[in-house]
């Protein structure tokens, strides 16, 4: 049934707010579905609407070096500024691509066997630039520690031994702050990662291994306790048909775990965005975080606005993030959504 | 004649902080080819054990189990387990269920198409075609049950253990699924040996009742046959001066002889011990 199947999409993209305006479509009982979306949608609004309006009294009364603490109106037009700017950039780039294009024609109708130096526009990293860099990096760091941590965690759920070596050791790094790990992430990666034409920058290396080593716990441990607390009925009977040790794990041990591990890697890939804005701050590695950092020390009457915007935007990829691993950990589990 | 599953001189000891815990002790049984055995007993008595231990998901401390001239020391399909919770893996459809078994068990025997119609076949026999590509999520308990039921009997075992099969279920629902058992025995005629609290159950569908004393060192208190004749119909048996005899016959066993440590207040020694052995038992499954 198409009503059904449009309210169960909503419900497990999160968007509970949608059901009632379904229903309303639908002309279905519409009081009460009007009450409902008041309250899903109307209460929330609301607190926004408080939100903006105290933000906005707040901010009028501090003053600053950089003059007035900006408030809604002021960021939102910092924000069209920094789309500008990335507009403006792009139509430059292009335009040097242009002229390099049309330069080297000319060369060759002159000469055909002339040499020809393509050169890459070094223009500025824009707003969105940062931001697909800060993508890019988190989720290099989130795939590196859950290839790390899913097996691991796997290992230690399956022998208590293991499990009782390792956990002092994940326990002390566990709470390790990332502003603690990077200077030592960034000596290793100078020490260690030497190529004359590097695959990846070492500041994007540096920041994706910072964002590993912070990230990975709580998929390990989720995963470990998953593992370890696998209904022993569902073991037995792989026993009673007799699966191989591979197969148990394989079919037996990871699907019943999965709940728990992507709730791991869901807190795992929350932790690495907030760690990440944090590295690259500290190391200056190309992100929203240098980005923060930049306007900081640029410190022009433009400068909070823009702090400010990129504040929001962090909250709001970050939110997204979260809204991406939930949805995908509905879809996966069986025991509460197919009901 | 040689029996078909010989238990003889099981015992169980469990290793606890205060020394062994003798759960099982002695226990004897031969059950012939298509005979319908029924443990019962109090809770903490040890029925479980000896089930684990003919399931071979326990190993005996003394004595042995031997299934067809052969003893028994690992799990395997040829004695598949019907677990009180179902045990179905809440990721597979009722078919994968029934499917991940099958092609286990026979493997290189049946092609493609006879692994699906053997699938088929056992849903069917359990009522359970409709469901087939239901979760277990999306069935009640005792469809659920049926299923779990399917998947023991797909596995063509030689003795079907099952574990207090209804014992989760409401009594309309347990009703339905005891006469659908009787219903697939009479097809089948297979080996079972199943464990139960529901003396009607027991009387119901047993060969034989074995009843068992009260722990710790559990054994067989009496074993009890039942001579009533097949198919068993539980409206006409409900005022068949038989089955009342063998009904009372049990509860008197439960409740006069062996009557529930639990509730034994003034002799508090047992009870602490029965309480020890479900943590012994806790600890070991």
């Amino acid at each position: 049934m198409f009503k059904q199947k449009t309210i169960g999409f909503f419900e497990v993209a999160g968007f509970r707010w949608m059901v009632p305006v379904v229903k309303l479509a639908f002309w279905e009982d519409p009081k009460e579905q009007s009450r409902q979306l008041g309250n899903l949608l109307g209460l929330p609004l609301l607190a926004i609407a408080l939100f903006l309006f105290f933000w906005a009294a707040g901010a009028a009364q501090v003053d600053t070096s950089l003059g007035k603490l900006p408030g809604p109106s002021a960021v939102l037009d910092a924000g069209k500024t920094l789309y500008a700017e990335h507009k403006e950039e792009r139509a430059k780039e292009a335009a040097f691509y242009e002229r390099q294009e049309k330069r080297h024609a000319k060369k060759l109708e002159r000469n055909p066997d002339a040499e020809l130096k393509w050169r890459n526009y070094t223009g500025n990293a824009t707003f969105i630039d940062q931001i697909f860099t800060s993508l890019k990096t988190v989720f290099t760091g989130f795939l590196l520690a859950s290839v790390i941590a899913v097996p691991v965690g796997i290992a230690c759920g399956l022998s208590p031994g293991l499990n009782t070596a390792i956990s002092p050791i994940i326990q002390i790094l566990k709470p390790v702050s990332p502003l603690a790990w990077l200077p030592i992430v960034t000596m290793v990666v100078s020490a260690v990662y030497i190529s004359d034409d590097p695959l990846f920058a070492k500041s994007f290396v540096n920041s994706a291994i910072t964002v590993t080593l912070c990230c990975m716990w709580p998929t390990l441990i989720n995963t470990a306790v998953g593992v370890a607390n696998i209904d022993k009925d569902l073991i037995n009977v792989g026993r009673v048909i007799r699966l191989g040790w591979i197969t148990r794990v394989r079919k037996i041990a990871i699907p019943a775990a999965l709940p728990m591990i992507f709730t791991g890697l869901r807190i795992s890939l929350g932790i690495g965005w907030m760690v990440l804005i944090a590295a690259e701050m500290l190391a200056q590695n190309p992100g929203l975080g240098k980005f923060v950092w930049d306007e900081f020390q640029n410190g022009s009457s433009q400068s909070l606005a823009r702090i400010m915007f990129a504040v929001v935007t962090i909250g709001f990829i970050g939110f997204v993030l979260d809204w991406l691993m939930l949805t995908l950990q509905k879809l996966i589990s069986h025991e509460d959504v197919k009901s | 004649m040689n029996p078909y599953v010989d238990l003889s001189h099981l015992t169980m000891e469990f290793p606890t902080p205060k020394g062994p815990f003798c759960a099982l002790d002695k226990v004897n049984l031969k059950i012939q080819k298509g005979e319908f055995i029924s443990l019962i007993g109090h809770s903490g008595c040890g029925k479980s054990t000896v089930l684990n231990i003919i399931a071979g998901l326990y190993q005996a401390t003394k004595g042995a189990v031997v299934l067809e001239g052969k003893e028994v020391n690992e799990p395997g399909p040829e004695r598949a387990v019907v677990f009180q919770n179902h045990s179905l893996f809440p990721w597979l459809t009722a078919y994968e269920n029934i499917e991940i078994a099958v092609k286990q068990v026979f493997k290189g025997q049946k092609s493609k198409a006879e692994i699906r119609d053997w699938v088929m076949h056992n849903l069917t026999l359990a009522h359970m075609e409709h469901a087939a590509h239901k979760y277990p999520a999306e069935l009640s308990g005792g469809m659920k049950q049926r299923i779990g039921i399917a998947r023991a009997l797909a596995m063509e075992p030689k003795v079907l253990l099952m574990d207090e099969p209804f014992g989760a279920l409401d009594a309309l629902t347990r009703a339905h699924l005891q006469d659908s058992l009787m219903e697939i025995q009479t097809e089948l005629n297979n080996t079972v040996v199943m464990i139960t609290h529901d003396v009607d159950e027991a009387v119901l569908l047993s060969d034989r009742i074995v009843m068992m004393t009260n722990g710790p060192a559990a054994t067989i208190g009496e074993v009890l046959d039942i001579d009533l004749e097949r198919p068993r119909d539980r409206l006409t048996l409900a005022s068949d001066a038989h089955y009342n005899e063998y009904r009372a016959a049990v509860l008197r066993f439960l409740h006069q002889k062996h009557s529930n440590p639990a509730q034994k207040k003034s002799d508090s020694k047992p009870k602490d011990k029965s309480e020890g052995s479900d943590n012994a038992l806790g600890q070991a499954a």
